[in-house]
Formats: structure tokens, sequence, C-alpha cells
């Protein structure tokens, strides 16, 4: 292990999380088992008193978990330089196991995290908190996501040794290798163009006519999270070369280094926040039905969607701008 | 203003008058997490100005060093060799340098003894480092005696003190002509110390390595980004180590927070019941909590990072120095150059605002959970 302040602040964190979810998870357990609105037994205002505890305890955790997504890749970053090949974060990355897998599922739990946040900020709305059980049947799946991925950065952490020899950014990403990373990289711009611009345009025309009807959440959710997918490859594979002025280089970190005004922050965040909007639409149209919910839902889900749009707007300008003012032309 | 802006406003508000109302135990807690926050934020700081210094230094340094090893052992290279590395193609600049260490008896220190290529020192002078100029008590005219391989002394006019600028490379420097470094240590014409190699194009110094090892075998090459990441991997496991041994200050200060955070005093929990008795919700103390916690998390985390900015880039972390820079009798004064950025924030946040949050968590909620009716009687 590298004794890197940054690799203790993720390892404390992680390990506060775990036990913050796992507390709140066993307090849902309960709830879920036990649950009935129509009593006023003591058990059942004590349950009461619980969600307000299992509320702060995953607020907390959830906010951490986001943050040390941008910890994580930041402190991958900063310690490339301690491995033989590394450039940036992709190589420290490879440097040991499980490093693209913490990842992965650090994007994951905090898409889950976000659905969580959006379904309890809907049922403290409520007078009659309608979305106990989903809200509590979601924390119990999203629990061993966040114990796996505890497991598996430490995993990363605790197996990086320095000096070891790596592969870089340009070998990972590069076109004509192998891996799934790779082959997205090198799909053509004959390709992701229309993709991308045909994505954005579906998803626009499904946010215009969901904000005018109030129908179609679903398909707008589900549009918008294909879209930010689409955006994310596009950006590996075709608008990165116009932003490092190279037709041949694809790597998703150097987007976050200096020397490119540090343009992947804002990228990144909008993908992110963009495509937890979306979700959030979605993850409330189910619930559109229940009557404490019905004077609440519309105005949330149009504030979601409002977001996710504003999200994708900004993310195309700002690939926009760079592919129209860079010298390359692919 | 928005109605959520204006209730957060007025929580606010309250909580700060709240924190003002019981001023000594929270001056208390606030005094001892500043505490916590100001050193570990005065270790990060500090390493991360070693590790830009150490880059900066590294800089001007030769992309490469060649040194030639006999029996595991650094030995001075022929100058056949060093003619052989500058054919190598990809090579732009080969210089034979012709150094070595000389440990003084009489200040107990070590100097590095190096030739200096510049026509304008003179033989039988020399040019020194402030540290030097320091340890002996001498300055520019005075003599320094050194002694020879034989134990004789020779005699050298000191022609310049190295500029203040230069003290973090050149503290213990002393410059002299070739043929008096020769002298000194006894070395014999067409042997020098090392070899610094400077490559055309950076990205070939492995390959040009690698040629070199092929035509030397005994030939060691030490790249420019092996030991930058060196430095990197010393600083980081320093400063690592440091903060593992802290974290039982870090666990200490988490228990009292905890404790202080249990223990409400019988005042607060009327406040709490006429609070809850006068229409206050469960959620609104646990807000007006949240908001006391912030505010003292903020005060301290504000306080402990300026603070320690100003012992480390001001007082040069007096502290912490022996442990992290190493030590020496000739140890070079300098003003570390602040190098600071949002990375190093938050894993400071991470380190003592997390565990302090969370540790303070549940204790909240309790408090805010309390009956009115029991916590008024009480």
């Amino acid at each position: 292990m590298i004794q890197h302040p940054g690799v203790l602040a993720l390892l404390l964190a992680s390990g506060l999380v775990t036990l913050l979810v796992v507390a709140a998870a066993g307090l849902g357990w309960q709830i879920l088992r036990h649950w009935d609105q129509h009593s006023g037994t003591e058990s059942q205002l004590a349950l009461e008193r619980r969600t307000y505890l299992v509320s702060a305890l995953l607020s907390l955790a959830l906010g951490v978990q986001v943050l040390s997504l941008f910890l994580f890749i930041f402190t991958a970053d900063g310690l490339h330089s301690q491995f033989v090949g590394a450039m940036c974060a992709a190589g420290s990355l490879a440097a040991a196991p499980y490093g693209y897998t913490t990842l992965l599922l650090k994007v994951g739990t905090c898409l889950l995290a976000g659905a969580w946040i959006v379904l309890h900020r809907a049922d403290i709305r409520a007078y009659d908190c309608p979305l106990i059980r989903p809200k509590f049947g979601l924390l119990l799946g999203l629990a061993p996501l966040v114990l796996a991925e505890t497991w598996f950065q430490t995993r990363y952490l605790t197996g990086l040794r320095a000096d070891v020899m790596t592969s870089c950014c340009g070998s990972l990403f590069g076109q004509g290798r192998e891996g799934i990373a790779a082959e997205l990289a090198g799909l053509p711009p004959a390709l992701m163009h229309p993709l991308f611009w045909g994505s954005l345009l579906a998803f626009a025309v499904a946010g215009g006519w969901f904000l005018r009807t109030r129908r179609g959440a679903l398909a707008f959710s589900l549009l918008g999270l294909a879209f930010f997918v689409i955006a994310l490859v596009a950006l590996v594979s075709v608008f990165d070369l116009y932003i490092y002025e190279l037709p041949t280089h694809h790597c998703p970190f150097c987007l976050l280094h200096r020397e490119h005004g540090f343009v992947g922050y804002p990228l990144y965040a909008t993908l992110l926040g963009g495509a937890l909007t979306a979700l959030g639409v979605g993850v409330l149209s189910p619930f559109r039905g229940r009557t404490s919910l019905a004077s609440v839902l519309p105005a949330m889900q149009a504030k979601l969607a409002w977001t996710a749009l504003g999200c994708a707007a900004v993310f195309t300008l700002i690939v926009g701008i760079w592919a129209l003012v860079s010298p390359l032309r692919l | 203003m928005r109605p959520s802006l204006q209730r957060h406003r007025s929580v606010l508000d309250f909580a700060l008058s709240s924190l003002l109302r019981r001023k000594g135990r929270n001056l208390a807690l606030t005094a001892v997490y500043t505490l916590v926050v100001f050193v570990l934020a005065s270790l990060v700081f500090f390493v991360q100005a070693l590790k830009h210094e150490a880059g900066e230094l590294l800089e001007h340094a030769p992309d490469m060093v060649v040194q030639r090893m006999v029996a595991g052992r650094h030995d001075p290279m022929p100058a056949s060799q060093v003619d052989a590395i500058r054919e190598i193609r990809g090579v732009e600049e080969a210089e034979a340098r012709l150094w070595g260490y000389y440990y003084d008896p009489v200040y107990g220190g070590n100097l590095t003894v190096m030739a200096s290529p510049d026509p304008t020192l003179l033989p039988g002078s020399a040019r020194i480092g402030r540290g030097v100029a320091r340890n002996m008590r001498v300055a520019e005219g005075d003599m320094v005696p050194l002694r020879g391989y034989d134990g004789l002394p020779l005699l050298f006019t000191i022609q310049q003190v190295l500029a203040e600028e230069s003290e973090l490379v050149a503290s213990d420097l002393v410059l002299l002509t070739p043929a008096d470094v020769r002298t000194l240590f006894h070395l014999p014409e067409g042997l020098a110390t090392d070899l610094a190699v400077k490559a055309g194009n950076p990205r070939e110094l492995a390959t040009i390595a690698a040629k070199i090892v092929e035509k030397f075998p005994d030939a060691r090459p030490i790249l420019k980004a092996e030991m930058l990441r060196t430095y990197e991997a010393a600083f980081d496991w320093r400063g690592g180590l440091m903060v593992v041994v802290l974290s039982s200050a870090i666990l200490s200060f988490i228990i009292f927070a905890w404790d202080k955070a249990t223990g409400l005093s019988a005042e607060e929990r009327k406040e709490i019941g006429i609070l809850k008795s006068i229409g206050w919700e469960s959620g609104d103390v646990l807000l007006l909590k949240f908001w006391e916690g912030a505010v003292v998390s903020l005060a301290a985390f504000l306080g402990g990072v300026l603070l320690a900015y100003g012992h480390v880039f001001f007082f040069s972390a007096t502290l912490f120095e022996h442990a992290l820079k190493g030590w020496s009798v000739l140890f070079p004064r300098f003003r570390l150059i602040p190098a600071l950025d949002a990375y190093q924030l938050t894993v400071l946040f991470f380190l003592t605002v997390l565990p302090y949050t969370a540790a303070t968590l549940v204790p909240c909620w309790r408090a805010a959970m309390a009956d009115p009716d029991s916590a008024m009687r009480s």
C-alpha cells in the first residue's frame, strides 16, 4: 500500500460510509418489516423516529459517496508519477487489480444514491410517508453495492506498489487495442456524430413533450440515460480529440489536467448530474397515482427534467465550442 | 427570499445564538477541533510544498546521470566511456562531472565538493554555499583549510558566497577548479565521478539508457523521472506515516466530540423541549443541530487551515521540519513556496470534518427526538 494522505482519506471515508449504510440498512430492515402507517403504538412511533436517523445517516453517507468519487479519481491521478509508464489516472487504475471495478462501482452507487435521495425528498413532502417501502427496499439493494465497493477499493488501494510497471493511457485507450475501453474509444466520428446529435435531439423532444403535457416521464428518463451514456462514449471517442488537438489520444482522464483547463470536471459533473436527474424523473413516475403525492410529484419531476436538460445543454455547449475553436479537423 | 432558504437562515440564526449562549463549552470544542485540523493541515501542506520544491529543483537536473558500478559500489568512470556514451545517437550533450564528499572533522558537517567548469573561478579559490559559510563562520576573502587525501591541509580563498536563492540546493556546496578537486581527492587525470547526459528528445531517454547498459554492463543510468518518483514516494510515505501516527489524536478527538454531543445539559434538554412544545418538529431540531455542527466545523476548519498555512509557509513548519525533511549539520534554511489546491483541502475535509460529523450524528438525533414533556420536566 502507498501511504499517501489521499489514500488514507479514501480508506477512512469508505469505512465510515460502510458503517453508516450498514447501520441504516439494519434500521431500514426493521422499518420494512414492522411499518404500519395506521398504527398508533409505541413501536410504530419509535419506527417513525428512526426514519429521521436513517435519513440523516444516508444523507451524510451518500454526500460523501459523491465527493469520494472525485477524490478517488484525483488521488489515482496524483499517484501516477509513482508508477513506471503511467501518465495519468488511467495508468494508476491499471497498476493494481480492481482499480476500474472500483471506479464503475462508485459511479453505480452514486447513481443509486441519487435515486434514493430523490425518493426520500418526495416522501418527506407527503403527510403519510407513502414511499417508505420502495425507499427502504432500494436501500437494501444499495447496501451490498456499497459493501462491494468498499471491499474492491480496499483491495485496490492496499494492492498498489510504487515503481510497478503499468500501461499509459495511450496504450489503454489507443486505437487498434483490445478491450472494451479501447473499442469504445476507437468508434469512428462518422458513427458517433449522428448518434450523439440524434440522441440529443430525441432527449430534447422528449423533454419538451414531458414539460408541456406532464406525460412520457419514463420515456424521457430512458432517453436521458441513453443520451448521457452516448455522450460519455462520444467524449472519449471524438470530442476529446478536439480538446487534446491530437487525432489519436482518447484518454478520459487527461481532461482533468491543468494543461487542458480542467475541462474534465465540468464535463463529468454535467454527465453525472444529468444522468442522476434524468434517472430521478423515471424513479418517481410509478408513484404519480398516490393521492398524497399528486400535488408534489409533477413539480419535482419538472424541476429534475429542467436540470437534466440544462446539464445536457452545458455539456453540448462545452464540447461544441471546443470542437469549433480547436485547430484539429477530423 | 424563497421560503426554504428563509427557513435555513432563521435556523442558522438561532443556532448561532444557541452556540453563543454556551460559549465556554463550544469554544473548548472548537479549540481542540482547530488544533487537530492545524496539525493535519500543516502536515499535508508541508509534504505537498516539499514535493513541489523537489519537482522545481529537478527541473534543472540533467535528464540522466550515468555512474559506473564496481562490486556494487559507485566507482569513477574512465574518460573512454564518457566519449563512447557521447557518440550514442540521441545524446545531445554529455558532461563528465567531478565531485565528492568531504567530511569536516572540526565542524562535524559533510560538504559536497564539486568541480566548476566556470573559467572565472581562480585556482586556489572556492565558491561556497550559505550553509558552509554559516557553519565555518567565514565570508568572502577569508581562507578555508581543507584536508587533502594525504592529511596535509590545502588553503582556499573564498571568492564568493553563493546567493541565498540557491540555498536549498547549494547550502553544503564547495565549488573548486577541476585541478583543485583532483588534488584534494587524489583523482587521477582521465577519470570522472559520473556523467550528466542530456537527450535531444526526452522520450528517447529509456532507449538511450538501454543502449548505455548494453555497451557498458557495469554502468548504472539514473533517469530524472526515477529521481522524481523516488522523492514523491519518500515524501508521501513520510506524510502518510505521520497521518497514521496522528490517527490516535484524531480518534481521541472523535471520542471527545462524541462525549460532548452526548452529554446534553439540563438547560439544553429544556430548550429542546420548549422548542418542540411551541411547534418545532423533530426535523427542525435536527436541522438546528446540523447547523450548530456545521458552524463549529467550518470555524475550526478555516482556523486550522489558516494557522497551518502560516506555520508552513511563514515559519517553515517548525514542528515537523526534522521528521519530514531529514536532518543534517549543514541544513539549508529556506522558505517554502505556497502550493495549495482544492485536492489537499478535500483530503483534509475527509480526515477531519467527516469523522466529526459521523460521530455527532447519533447524539444529535437522540437530542432531536426527545419528548417535549419529559425534556421540560428534566
